[in-house]
């Protein structure tokens, strides 16, 4: 006898199980089969269905019925072919005939792991409530006792220092003649500092990346730059980067980035010697915030030929990078070591600083920080940040937010008198629900000298389909549907360079005006309002006091 | 708009002239509180310029604490002035008023001026600490050649109130600040003009950047960064800062608070020196409304403006006799026979220096260098 199992699919999940549920309308769909070929995932196939009709002709029922063999749509319920709800079947569809659905009762989370391997993906922690961040609103108006600021019409200077910055004790400069004059045989040591926009692009990798949406990216970078005046800066993420770009004076907008598998690094340093330009800064990944404790890996299919020359290895092997660096035994010993190497290769003209993700001890790092005299800053990424692959436990339920993470250190910075010596960058989940420039001002006025976002320029310049209801997310397997992070060129011809480029140009001007408007009723126009934290409240008690700002209702 | 009025004169001036320019300056309401501050002291003090002054309020029993305080250090009382002070409808009033001239400690005495000015400063901080629970004791300061008088009323009817009219009291700079009816809970400590170490400023307008600044003050552990009932109270703050501390020129205390863009300081002649300052001390840059007015230890008195110049101000005068106030008529008031067409107005980028005695006026060009 037949196990009843097979007979009613009971180990079979059910489309209800499913995340994304596909909605398809039989009446529309032309059978066209462009939704079927596009679908990255294999989710949705042509299937044949037997349609048995029962009708009846003349006053009295005579039912006779009849079997047709139809067409459709359907939607598979095998767990490696899940439906991600990344629309693209709705984007290719002439007739509105087929839309993806979110399914909050879905048990995705309970089935995602056959073979025993655990669920991997990209994106984000998966969780769409509001960030702290988000919470916050910039309540003291100066507008009425005193003259305000007019965005419109006042000048504003939206700028920050990247670099460690001596007290002014420690400045060598002395008055001569009623003038003050740098001591040039004083001896001390100044560190570079960059005067950059305090919006920054975070770390994406090339290899993450297609070649189209990082070519994108640094042609908006050069653009705002060159033509706008606007200089902000772009860090490499992982990797390297084209030898062209390095040897060029564009080189100058960007970070590149030492991670722990140091991939691409032989050919950066072989090509210091014909460098026209200094890098913008030096940035040492020792983590980051979407997947604290888990490394980075590039699979082997999207190491082409590119890739492996950026990278200094064979064509089609996985680069994975270890989680953490492995010559790291010590932060007081290796980290220092590193930063002076990486400052010493470019004769301490470079600004070279770690990025840690949010922790509970980013304190401490940040205290060892203080007392090296070469490091230019440090980088924290909270739990809110995304990342091309890592384990979904480790995206989901590792980190720390970084509203109150860059809020403590700041304080610990003020408590020491220095925070205006080591610069906090902050990063992870600004601009989450699209809030960019409210998310930055916040982070400015929490202590931040500049922020990162990675983010939220894919889903404004490239129209990355990812958001916290764990939509597509599929970066990590070379599917990426709008060919943002993919090595397949038949992915990634659907992306125009030029259209990106635009769109990061358009984000930055309006992200400029914006920030304006916040400036300006508060009144701060010269410098960024950073630890101005009287201008913030909040409506959740717990919060205004976690973070040492008015509590509103 | 709180009033600003300031005098520097080669002769000594009664602050009834600061006063009534103050009331010609007034507009509607206006009793939060007025301050003076004199330096150069005429009168009874003019023999009496090498010893500190301790000026302050106190009641009744934080006299006794205040005397018995100041004679366990071992300052000898040598003159006390207290205003003749009048029954005036809506003025409260404290107890005591005074202006004490004190004979340094034995053990002090031949120690260098640092010393002396360190023991005066964390006597006055001792002071404040005594009686700022009960507000028992005020004290606005403690150094030689100056006196401070405030209190909550409206500024001419404390001149009245502190008999100044009748009074010898006179001064070669005085700075005079009327507090608008915004501010709400008075405290005297809040009260311009502000006073540390041999400078003084009194501004207006709010400062919009206060709690970074304060935040960086505090930090430099410097005795006397403490305080800030009022927001401007770190403006004079920075001035000491950058001039007693840091050791630089006047003139940069405008490249402090309201630094120029980058680009323009590469066309100064000492920008390799401004760029540090621009970076090493970006949390003092105010972003206004605020006009400063203030006066050094050897006795220049200035004016600046925020960098937007959203508030008024104008220095004008003979040779002899300046006046920086925050309106004209306040400068026609004390100063009416000048040529008025040689006022100065100081926008963003200016300046106004005028030397000791009132000698020489000069605007800085902060764009020049
Ligand atoms: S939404 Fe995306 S994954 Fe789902 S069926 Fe459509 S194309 Fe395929
Ligand atoms: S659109 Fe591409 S980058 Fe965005 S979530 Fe999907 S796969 Fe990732």
């Amino acid at each position: 006898m037949e196990p009843a199992s097979r007979l009613d699919n009971n180990h079979d999940l059910a489309v209800k199980d499913f995340p994304y549920i596909i909605r398809w309308r039989d009446d529309r769909c032309k059978r066209c089969g462009k939704c079927t070929a596009v679908c990255p995932m294999y989710s949705i196939e042509p299937a044949v269905v037997v349609k048995r009709t029962l009708h009846s002709e003349g006053s009295t029922p005579e039912p006779k019925s009849t079997r047709r063999v139809e067409t459709i749509v359907k939607q598979t319920t095998d767990i490696g072919k899940y439906c991600t709800g990344c629309g693209t079947c709705t984007l290719v569809c002439p007739n509105e005939a087929i839309e993806p659905e979110y399914n909050p009762q879905h048990k995705f989370n309970f089935h995602k792991n056959r073979g025993g391997h655990p669920y991997r993906r990209g994106g984000r922690r998966n969780d769409p409530s509001p960030s702290t961040l988000d919470k916050l609103r910039f309540s003291r108006i100066s507008m009425l006792t005193d003259p305000a600021l007019d965005a419109g019409r006042h000048e504003f200077r939206i700028r920050t220092y990247l670099g460690r910055i001596l007290p002014a004790e420690e400045l060598p400069v002395k008055a001569v003649d009623g003038r003050l004059e740098v001591t040039k045989k004083s001896g001390t040591f100044i560190p570079p500092v960059r005067e950059i926009y305090p919006v920054m692009i975070g770390s994406m990798s090339i290899g993450a990346l297609s070649p189209n949406m990082w070519e994108g990216l640094a042609m908006g970078i050069t653009y705002l730059n060159e033509v706008e005046g606007m200089p902000v800066v772009m860090c490499s993420g992982e990797g390297g980067m084209p030898q062209r770009l390095l040897k060029s004076r564009f080189i100058k907008y960007f970070i590149p980035q030492i991670a722990s598998g140091y991939f691409g690094w032989d050919e950066i340093v072989r090509t210091i010697p014909h460098m026209v330009e200094d890098p913008c800064a030096i940035e040492i990944k020792y983590g980051q915030g979407a997947k604290p404790g888990d490394g980075g890996l590039l699979m082997a299919h999207k190491v082409l030929k590119l890739i492996s020359e950026i990278r200094g290895v064979p064509m089609g092997v996985d680069l994975p990078s270890p989680p953490t660096h492995q010559t790291k035994y010590s932060i007081e010993e290796a980290v220092a070591k590193m930063i002076q190497s990486m400052s010493m290769a470019w004769g301490f003209r470079v600004p070279v600083y770690p990025k840690i993700s949010g922790t509970h001890t980013a304190k401490a790092v940040l205290n060892n920080l203080i007392r090296n005299p070469y490091a230019a800053a440090l980088s924290i990424d909270g739990d809110d940040g995304g990342t091309g692959a890592a384990y979904n436990v480790s995206m989901d339920s590792m980190g720390h937010p970084i509203a109150s993470n860059v809020r403590e250190c700041y304080l610990d910075l003020v408590a020491q008198g220095k925070q205006n010596e080591l610069p906090l960058i902050a990063a992870g989940g600004v601009g989450k629900r699209g809030n960019l420039a409210a998310n930055a001002a916040a982070l400015f006025m929490l202590g931040a000298s500049a922020v990162s976002i990675g983010k939220y320029i894919m889903q404004a310049a490239a129209q990355c389909f990812g958001d916290e209801y764990n939509r597509c997310n599929v970066c990590n397997l070379g599917k990426c549907p709008r060919g943002i992070t993919t090595q397949d060129p038949r992915l990634y011809r659907r992306l125009d360079p030029d259209k990106v480029a635009e769109r990061v140009v358009e984000v930055y001007k309006s992200l400029d005006v914006e920030l304006k408007k916040i400036f300006a009723p508060m009144g701060r126009s010269t410098e960024l309002p950073i630890g101005m934290s009287d201008g913030l409240s909040t409506d959740d008690p717990a919060i205004a006091e976690r973070l040492k700002i008015k509590f509103t209702c | 708009m709180c009033r600003l009025a300031a005098l520097t004169s080669a002769e000594y001036i009664s602050p009834m002239e600061t006063i009534l320019a103050l009331e010609t300056m007034k507009e509607g309401h206006d009793g939060s509180g007025m301050g003076l501050i004199l330096k150069g002291l005429g009168g009874e003090f003019e023999d009496l310029k090498d010893y500190p002054v301790l000026s302050g309020i106190c009641s009744e029993a934080g006299m006794k604490t205040l005397d018995s305080y100041m004679n366990k250090i071992g300052f000898k009382l040598k003159y006390t002035w207290t205003p003749k002070t009048k029954a005036i409808k809506g003025i409260k009033g404290h107890d005591n008023y005074f202006a004490r001239v004190y004979d340094y400690p034995d053990i002090v005495k031949d120690r260098p001026e640092p010393v002396k000015e360190g023991l005066l400063l964390n006597t006055r901080l001792a002071l404040r600490a005594l009686g700022e629970l009960d507000e028992s004791i005020i004290i606005f300061a403690f150094y030689p050649d100056i006196l401070a008088l405030k209190e909550v009323g409206d500024p001419l009817q404390l001149g009245e109130f502190f008999g100044l009219e009748k009074s010898s009291l006179k001064a070669k700079i005085i700075l005079a600040q009327g507090r608008q009816n915004t501010n709400y809970a008075i405290n005297l400590y809040a009260c311009h003009p502000f006073f540390i170490q041999g400078y003084g400023t009194m501004t207006n307008g709010e400062n919009t950047a206060f709690v970074p600044i304060r935040e960086f003050l505090s930090g430099r552990n410097i005795p006397g960064y403490i305080g800030y009932n009022s927001d401007s109270e770190v403006f004079c703050h920075i001035l000491h800062y950058t001039c007693r501390q840091l050791g630089y020129p006047l003139h940069y205390y405008k490249d402090v608070i309201t630094p120029l863009k980058q680009e323009e300081i590469d066309r100064r002649p000492d920008h390799e020196a401004t760029s540090f300052l621009k970076m090493s001390l970006r949390p003092l840059c105010i972003d206004g409304p605020n006009c400063v007015i203030g006066f050094t230890p050897d006795g220049t008195c200035f004016m600046v403006q925020d960098s937007k110049k959203l508030r008024p101000g104008v220095v004008g005068g003979l040779n002899g006799k300046y006046g920086l106030m925050s309106e004209e008529c306040g400068l026609d008031s004390a100063i009416p026979g000048r040529e008025k067409s040689t006022d100065i107005f100081p926008m963003k980028y200016d300046m106004v220096i005028i030397k000791p005695d009132a000698e020489e006026v000069t605007v800085w060009n902060q764009l020049h260098g």
